[in-house]
């Protein structure tokens, strides 16, 4: 029963001798570690899990009109109703931009409207988005139905297809009666869903060819936007560099804009995010500080006779103390054991139910944060041990011993 | 049997109390040697227990040298005085003292690990405890679940295990029967007899009376 150190052995049995009060202080330990180790996960699988849809669409860039150095996300399709005379891609410009692609990969133009939509007595509003034909049929994958032959038919994506109850077959009336006239088109083929993308989120739009958008909304030959496939993703910054020297010689005339950029902003809104949420956890550490405190101070104050003896019989101050640092190192490392073993089977639990997918619970920078709150736990405890153990090793042996 | 293992040089103690200071010790002079069996006596409050405390290095004097084994404890931290009370003192109180939450044989076996930095190996621990009639069985027994008399063995043993110079032992039969007091003497008086250097304070005539010699405290004075 006697292990080598019987400093470490005294320390022990002082928490087993009082079981109960010990286990409540370490359960504060593990509930802290369970926190913080688990809302660590659920931030970097949910930022993983972002990156990596992201990462989808690292090879595209899409070029818009120059807005006067506007917000990046606000360039995308669909985000303008009205927008000026000047703030397009004109024929040359694409014809620019085409000549600079051709040999890194595709380019196509993109027109773009919100408008109102009627279906039976339903109305609602969707983007309309002008494309090549050809383009349509590159780009976009058609789940029931066809691609569009004429200029009177279209395609439409999953959520307003759901949304409106359109089916291949189905009429649909575009633009507000009360303004103006209004174009009818036949939906040929529902699109596979797509997701939201920064060149074309076609889920809840309607698609058909350009020919059918001028004839709504005019606008022959000026686009809203360039979206580009680039073969190899390495060539992403010469293709980017290459379209600013040609188009902004002068003065800046388009935005350029690729995929990092996002991803960059939009996983380190998710890190400050994650580092807040845990420093509220960490608040619940705090908590189970107090309780280790409260359960050495007390410790110390009923042994402060047995502290007498010891002194008395020859034990240094140094080793009275590390006999109540082993005490709080013990809470703090058996919960902090427990708390990380628990972590693993709650944080999978929340990383799935938060996350949607637990592909990246296994991933190093997600299982770091169970080492990781296991140490601030432990540490917090020796931290916490260390007040309470210096003031049973400064004790006047004689003084000590007078206690009952 | 030669030389003083403990000697005194006008040693005073002043406790600052709140009520104002208190002289514990007026001017102690005196000189144990080696072998001798001395037991303090005097009225309680005379000062006998802080000059025991005083022999025995919990305490430092106000004033005054002590010297144990002829050095001076002045110039000693408090790490040398924990070093020397663990090496060179056994000291036996009143209320046995034993570790509650260690066996008997883990109370006399904790000196000699603190001294050694190692268990004992040499069976020294089971020599002594049978040898002041602690068997083995008993051994493995918590303080708490001996009898006065059992742990008061058990804390000789203790007091015994790093082989000190001396042995201090404070009303050592104050809280046993008179059977058991009687054991408890014949044990120390065997202990001087194989050359032990005693000091122990008492108020009892008759366990005084195991000692070689009685020196008389009053008020903080030896009469």
């Amino acid at each position: 029963m006697i292990t080598k150190d019987i400093i470490l052995t005294l320390a022990a049995r002082n928490v087993r001798l009082h079981f109960m009060r010990s286990v409540l202080a370490a359960l504060g330990i593990v509930i802290g570690v369970v926190a913080i180790a688990s809302i660590g996960m659920v931030g970097t699988n949910m930022t993983l899990s972002v990156t990596e849809e992201l990462s989808d669409m690292a090879n595209k860039l899409t070029v818009t009109p120059y807005r006067g150095g506007g917000g990046m996300m606000g360039g995308g399709p669909g985000g303008g109703g009205d927008q000026d005379d000047e703030d397009v891609i004109t024929e040359d410009e694409f014809r620019d931009i085409e000549r600079i692609v051709a040999k890194y990969g595709i380019a196509y133009t993109l027109m773009s409207e919100s408008d109102q939509i009627e279906v039976g007595s339903e109305t609602g509003r969707a983007t309309i988005y002008g494309l090549d034909p050809d383009i349509i049929r590159e780009i976009l994958i058609v789940e029931t139905g066809e691609y569009p032959k004429s200029t009177s038919s279209v395609v439409v994506g999953p959520t307003l297809a759901e949304r409106l109850d359109l089916k291949v077959g189905s009429k649909i009336k575009i633009g507000d009666p009360d303004e103006g006239p209004t174009t009818t088109v036949r939906v040929v083929g529902i699109l596979e869903e797509r997701g939201m993308s920064m060149d074309l989120s076609t889920d809840m739009a309607i698609i058909g060819s350009e020919k059918l958008f001028t004839g709504i909304y005019g606008g022959e030959g000026e686009y809203d936007q360039v979206n580009i496939v680039v073969d190899d993703i390495n060539n992403v910054d010469a293709v980017k560099t290459a379209i600013e020297d040609e188009l902004n010689r002068k003065e800046d005339t388009v935005t350029v804009q690729d995929s990092s950029r996002m991803m960059e902003s939009i996983t380190s809104t998710l890190s400050t995010m994650t580092t807040f949420v845990m420093a509220i956890a960490g608040i619940s550490l705090l908590v189970a500080a107090v309780s280790i405190f409260n359960v050495m101070m007390m410790s110390v104050n009923e042994r402060v006779r047995e502290i007498g003896i010891l002194r008395a019989i020859g034990t240094q101050r140094g080793e009275v103390l590390r006999m109540f640092v082993y005490e709080a190192g013990i809470l703090g490392i058996v919960g902090a054991v427990i708390g990380s073993i628990a972590s693993l089977a709650i944080g999978y639990v929340v990383v799935f139910g938060m996350v949607g997918t637990a592909d990246y619970f296994f991933a190093m920078d997600s299982l770091i944060y169970v080492p990781m709150a296991m140490a601030i736990g432990a540490g917090i405890c020796l931290i916490t041990g260390a007040y309470p153990a210096w003031q049973a090793s400064k004790l006047d042996p004689i003084e000590a011993l007078r206690a009952e | 049997m030669s030389g003083p293992v403990i000697e005194l040089k006008g040693v005073k103690k002043v406790y600052n109390l709140p009520s104002g200071d208190v002289t514990a010790l007026n001017g102690v002079d005196l000189r144990i040697d080696e072998g001798e069996f001395v037991a303090i006596m005097g009225p309680s409050g005379s000062g006998k227990s802080t000059l025991l405390n005083q022999i025995g290095c919990l305490d430092r004097p106000t004033s005054g040298d002590l010297f144990l084994a002829g050095k001076n404890t002045r110039e000693m931290n408090d790490h040398d005085l924990t070093y020397l009370r663990l090496t060179s003192i056994g000291y036996i109180f009143q209320k046995f003292n034993l570790i509650p939450l260690l066996s008997a044989y883990e109370n006399v076996e904790y000196p000699y690990i603190m001294k050694n930095r190692k268990p004992d190996d040499t069976g020294r621990v089971q020599h002594l405890l049978s040898m002041i009639g602690i068997d083995e069985a008993l051994s493995a027994h918590k303080p708490g679940e001996l009898s006065g008399g059992q742990q008061q063995r058990v804390a000789i043993a203790r007091a015994l295990v790093n082989d000190p110079a001396i042995l201090l032992c404070d009303e050592p039969t104050g809280n046993l029967d008179s059977q058991t007091s009687i054991q408890i003497m014949e044990i120390l008086s065997d202990l001087n007899q194989r050359g032990r250097t005693i000091v122990m304070v008492t108020h009892n005539p008759e366990t005084a009376a195991y000692a070689d010699r009685i020196i008389t405290i009053r008020d903080g004075k030896i009469v």
